[in-house]
Formats: structure tokens, C-alpha cells, sequence
């Protein structure tokens, strides 16, 4: 339970310095895997089972595996572009301790052949960009990034690319078109980035904290790794929990540890005098789950089997004082606006959902509009060339089913207000 | 020329022709600007991946992606001005009309709003209302940083949680051009889990105001 592995002493003063990280041990991870083989640095990766952390929880070995070997340009995007709402541990990471992002990604370099690397970090993020700009320089000064590192004959350039502000991005293919210098349009996949990514070559694209998971496992070594956490979830996790919680925040937890000792024990739970009414496991794209179902244990296979999802590990609560409409028009209003608008179920969709939504709580809603809006959500799911659209299709979905006896009262009595009193959307 | 972005609401200029690179020639471009782009470019196997930083640069120096902003990035990276606009109307921090000084962007997604973030928005943009020119308050998308909710990000500046009985001094910090609420910005928050830390550390510096 108090594993710390991407957290020890993450408050240290200096930790964002080469000095203080080199005296914890830093870098010599990337020593011990330059004196391996790609193939050997690969094989721990793969023995360790880690799964990714961005949101999809594909096996970051075998991602790595996809990628075609031989002398073809090969690049690493390390994806900084956390933007999921609920999201905040990725900037606990770059801001503290961004030479262990460093050290992930020379080594996931070295693994996958890449000997061009780009780290595609959100434009809010200036604090961060700043820190981590600073450690690349010292990086490259002493060596640890560049031409022949180490003399080991391994070379790679990281170059630190600011995005502007979208949501979009943060989506894998959006994020190399916007790294290309265009707007953040999703691409038909396949091909998938393995095989033709950024600037056409076979791309490895993996988030903040599977990157810096990685010198983690080269250390302890990927067997070792595997034993923590659960079967098909393995290792810690960071989760941000917000919301109605008494101590939001950033928690290293090993997988696998209920999520009611996550909401109640380590974030204290709601406020005084409330309860849990719903939470969204891993970030507003995530089906809501309810109180009911706290006491779930928190990893990926677990919480797909009680219909939602990890993601990116994202905990937000909402307690009973706030009403479900609310939390349905902030999470449809956020989709409608972040959608890129290239396909039509996710462009329409999200923003007639929005309108059905403030008819619903302008008390102009017919009874009918609950179906049409739940047929609306599963005639976005699987149709986009993203997720953008079912992103907001499953949370919106899940809250209809859940919550409809709320929704349907608050028609209801929206409906009997008089004119003057109707809140305007 | 129209001095907002075309598009949706606004008709396009008809007798402009979209697809001229501007000529170097004739094309005023700041010296450092253009060194900065000229940077941006050689960073990329693809000079046009520059695109986003060279606009982020021209705003900084322009204030917004003005006409006369995108005519001199498009000049130097040899691409159309209509090609730039169609990239910075897409991103959220990149400005395409006029717009305050110092951005104050104030989070109204879920986990802000569920600890007050709306009623923050509206104080804030009241409290600055007066003063277009030196504020540009906009309500963004989750920011990243729901722990400190409700939080905005003051010129790039993460503070928080903040009621509305801190509008006031926020503002105030602002136009006097100094850090902003110290204590409460991000830079110095600790992480939350009590047991990250294997003994107690000092307090982090708070982060300087970026050059506005």
C-alpha cells in the first residue's frame, strides 16, 4: 500500500535538478539498460506487463514490439498534453521530477530505435515547459541526451513542443498532426502510429507516467514490477482525485486497491454530512459509477467489468447536493466544445446532446427526449475516427440509465415553473 | 483587411487571394521574431511542425494573431496567411481577435464547478470588466489542476483555491506586475498523498510572473 515508486520524496527541494537527481540514483537506469540490448531492455518492459497510463491500457511492451524494425526513421512522442477533465498527476511529474521522464525516454528510445523523440506538452502547462526545458538543457550538457550517449552509440534528440490549447491533441493521431503544425484533426487508423505516425514513420507514443515508469522498471526489473498490483493490472498508479473530496489531490496507489480506500481513506470523502452520489473513475470520459460501486477494486479489468473505466486514473466525486443535470451539461458542454468537428456523429451529437440538455433544464423537454438523447449517444460510440465523441456518448449514456428518475423529476418541475424563475441556459 | 479572424460569422475578404505567401521583400518581419521562427523551423525534419511556436512567438509580440501577426510568421516560414489562420482559430490559447493584456483563464470545468468555479468566472469578469485592455478573462476547459479547484491560470500562472474574496487582490497583483496571490500558486503546493514523502521537505518558491 505505501509503494512509492514514481513519488518518493517527489517534494525533495532540487529533485528537478540533474544534481539532486543523479545523487538519488538518477540515471543509472539509462547505464544499465545502454549495456543491454534493445531487444534485453524490451523483454523487461514486456515481463513487467505495464500497461499504458495515458487512457487506453494498451501493454506498453508490446506497443514497443509493433514498431518495424530496421533502418527506417523511427520516432518517440512522449504525449504531455493531459487534458483529460479530472487529470492533473502528468504535472506533478514534469514540474518535480522531469529527468525521470528524461531517463524514460532514452531508454524507451533505445528499446524501440528511435533516434528522434518529441515531447508534445500542453500550452497551459508554462510552469512545467519551463522545468522541463531547463532539465533537457542539463540533460543534453552532461551527456545523457544527444549524439553517441554514453558512449553506449545510442543517439537521440528530444525536442520540447508546446501545444496551444485543445483537447483534441491530447488524442494520439490529432496530437502528431498538430506536432506537424496543423489543426488537431484525428486520422482514420489504420495505419496506426506503429506504423505510420509522425511524418509518416513508425511513431511510439506513450504518456508522462508510462515514460517515466520506465527507468522504474529497469531498476527493480520488469518481473519484480509485475508482482505488485493484480494479475492484468500491475505496478502503482498515480490517480488525481477531485471534486467533493476533503483532500484532493495526487496518490501513488498499487493497483488493484479499492476505490472506496481511495475516495473515503486516502481523500477523505466528501464533505461533512454528504455522501457519495456519483463518481467518474477515470476522468468525465469514464461511464459515472455510484456510491454502490465503491467498493470495486481500482484496475483496469475491475472497473470495465463494473461498466466504466481507469483511463488515465482520474477520480472525480460529486456528493448529493449537486444535482445530475448539472454534471450533465458540464460534461456535454466541455465534449461540444473540444470536438474537432471532422466527423459528423461526434460534431452533431455532442452538441445536440448539449441542447437536449438545456431544453431539459429550461423545462422545455418532452418526455421523449431522454430516448432520443440515449439513441444519440450509442449512434456516436464506435462511429468517429476518435474517441472525442464516445467520450462523451459513455458518461452521458450512463448518467440517463442511472439517474433517469432525477432527470425525468426535474422535467417535471422545471416544466410547472413559472416563465420568470427558468434558468437561463 | 478585416481585423477579426473570417469564417463562420464573418464573411471572407473576397478580394483577397488566400493562397499568397507574402513577399520577403516587402514584408516588414521584426528581426527577433523572425530569428525565433527561423529557430522553431530548424528544430523539425518538417520546418512547417513550427507552425504552433512562431504563432505563440507572434502573439507574444503582437498581442493577438493580428493580420499583420500572421502576415509576418506566413512570410517567414513561406506559407499562406490563410493556412495560419486556419490553424489558430483552432486552438484555444491562440487569439484571433483583440484582447487584454494579461490572460486570466478561470476553469469551469467539472471539478472547478462542483467547488464554485462558476461564480468565481462571473466575479472575475465583472472585477475586470472595465478594463478590456488589460485583462482578457476567459472561462477554459479543465486546466489540469482540479486539486486546487477553484483555480485560474493568471498569465500562465496556476493559483488556487480561490473565492471570490480573492478577486480583488488577484487583480490588484496583476497591475502592479507582481507575483500573483504567492500563496497560493501551485509552484509551492506539496504533493497530497501523505506518504510520498519519506521526510518533511521546505516549501517550494513560488513561480515568476512571466514578462507581459
Amino acid at each position: 500500500m505505501t509503494e512509492k515508486l514514481l513519488f518518493a520524496d517527489i517534494d525533495e527541494p532540487g529533485l528537478n535538478t540533474l544534481e539532486v537527481y543523479e545523487r538519488r540514483g538518477g540515471y543509472a537506469s539509462l547505464r544499465k539498460a545502454l549495456a543491454m540490448t534493445p531487444e534485453a531492455v524490451l523483454a523487461e518492459l514486456e515481463a513487467s506487463r505495464l500497461r499504458g497510463r495515458g487512457g487506453a491500457g494498451f501493454q506498453t511492451g508490446k506497443k514497443v514490439s509493433f514498431l518495424p524494425k530496421g533502418s527506417i526513421e523511427t520516432y518517440l512522442v512522449c504525449n504531455a498534453d493531459e487534458s483529460e477533465p479530472g487529470a492533473f498527476k502528468d504535472r506533478e511529474l514534469l514540474q518535480k521530477n522531469p529527468h525521470r521522464l528524461i531517463e524514460g525516454i532514452v531508454i524507451a528510445s533505445h528499446a524501440a530505435g528511435a533516434r528522434r523523440s518529441f515531447i508534445y506538452i500542453r500550452g497551459e502547462y508554462v510552469l512545467q515547459a519551463t522545468v522541463l526545458d531547463a532539465a533537457l538543457e542539463e540533460a543534453r550538457q552532461a551527456g545523457f541526451v544527444g549524439e553517441d550517449i554514453l558512449g553506449s552509440g545510442h543517439t537521440l534528440s528530444i525536442v520540447l513542443h508546446r501545444g496551444a490549447g485543445a483537447y483534441i491533441c491530447g488524442e494520439e493521431t490529432a496530437l502528431l498532426d498538430s506536432l506537424e503544425g496543423k489543426r488537431g484533426n484525428p486520422r482514420l487508423k489504420p495505419p496506426f502510429p506503429a506504423n505510420q505516425g509522425l511524418y509518416q514513420g513508425p511513431t511510439l507514443i506513450n504518456n508522462v507516467e508510462t515514460l517515466s515508469t520506465v527507468p522504474v522498471i529497469i531498476d527493480i526489473g520488469g518481473a519484480r514490477y509485475a508482482e505488485l498490483g493484480v494479475e492484468t493490472s500491475t505496478g502503482t498508479k498515480l490517480v488525481s482525485i477531485s471534486g467533493h473530496v476533503q483532500r484532493p489531490g495526487n496518490y501513488e496507489i498499487v493497483l488493484g486497491t479499492p476505490a472506496r480506500e481511495i475516495v473515503y481513506g486516502l481523500a477523505g470523502g466528501p464533505p461533512e454530512g454528504r455522501e457519495v452520489k456519483c463518481w467518474f473513475p477515470g476522468g468525465s470520459s469514464a461511464p459515472v459509477l455510484t456510491a454502490e460501486d465503491l467498493d470495486v477494486s481500482y484496475d483496469f479489468d475491475s472497473l470495465a467489468k463494473a461498466g466504466s473505466m481507469l483511463g488515465s486514473g482520474s477520480i472525480i466525486v460529486v456528493d448529493d447536493s449537486t444535482p445530475i443535470l448539472d454534471v450533465a451539461l458540464k460534461v456535454a458542454k466541455f465534449y461540444q466544445h473540444e470536438s474537432c468537428g471532422k466527423c459528423s456523429p461526434c460534431r452533431e451529437g455532442t452538441n445536440w446532446t448539449l441542447k437536449t440538455l438545456q431544453r431539459i433544464e429550461r423545462g422545455e423537454a418532452t418526455p421523449m427526449d431522454l430516448e432520443i438523447m440515449a439513441s444519440v449517444q450509442t449512434n456516436i460510440i464506435g462511429n468517429c475516427l476518435c474517441v472525442l465523441g464516445d467520450s462523451m456518448a459513455m458518461p452521458i449514456g450512463s448518467i440517463i440509465a442511472k439517474f433517469k428518475e432525477e432527470l425525468e423529476a426535474h422535467m417535471d418541475s422545471a416544466r410547472l415553473r413559472p416563465p420568470g424563475t427558468l434558468v437561463s441556459a | 483587411m478585416s481585423a477579426s479572424a473570417s469564417g463562420w460569422d464573418r464573411p471572407v475578404d473576397l478580394e483577397k487571394d488566400a493562397a499568397e505567401i507574402p513577399d520577403p521583400d516587402t514584408t516588414e518581419v521584426p528581426v527577433e521574431l523572425r530569428a525565433e521562427i527561423e529557430a522553431y523551423m530548424g528544430r523539425y525534419p518538417d520546418t512547417r511542425s513550427a507552425t504552433l511556436p512562431a504563432l505563440e512567438a507572434a502573439q507574444r509580440l503582437h498581442g493577438w494573431c493580428s493580420p499583420q501577426a500572421l502576415e509576418q510568421v506566413a512570410c517567414v516560414m513561406r506559407v499562406t496567411p490563410a493556412y495560419l489562420e486556419s490553424v489558430a482559430t483552432f486552438y484555444d490559447m491562440l487569439e484571433t481577435t483583440p484582447v487584454g493584456r494579461h490572460a486570466i483563464y478561470v476553469c469551469t470545468n467539472i471539478s472547478c464547478s462542483l467547488r464554485g468555479a462558476d461564480a468565481l468566472f462571473a466575479a472575475v469578469r465583472d472585477a475586470a470588466g472595465a478594463e478590456p485592455e488589460e485583462f482578457n478573462v476567459r472561462s477554459f476547459e479543465c486546466l489540469g489542476a482540479c486539486d486546487l479547484a477553484p483555480m485560474a491560470s493568471v498569465d500562465g500562472v496556476y493559483v488556487g483555491p480561490l473565492s471570490v474574496d480573492d478577486v480583488p487582490r488577484l487583480l490588484e497583483d496583476v497591475r502592479a506586475r507582481r507575483a500573483v496571490l504567492p500563496e497560493k500558486q501551485l509552484a509551492r503546493r506539496r504533493v497530497a498523498d501523505p506518504d510520498a514523502n519519506s521526510r518533511e521537505f521546505p516549501e517550494h518558491p513560488p513561480q515568476e510572473p512571466a514578462e507581459r
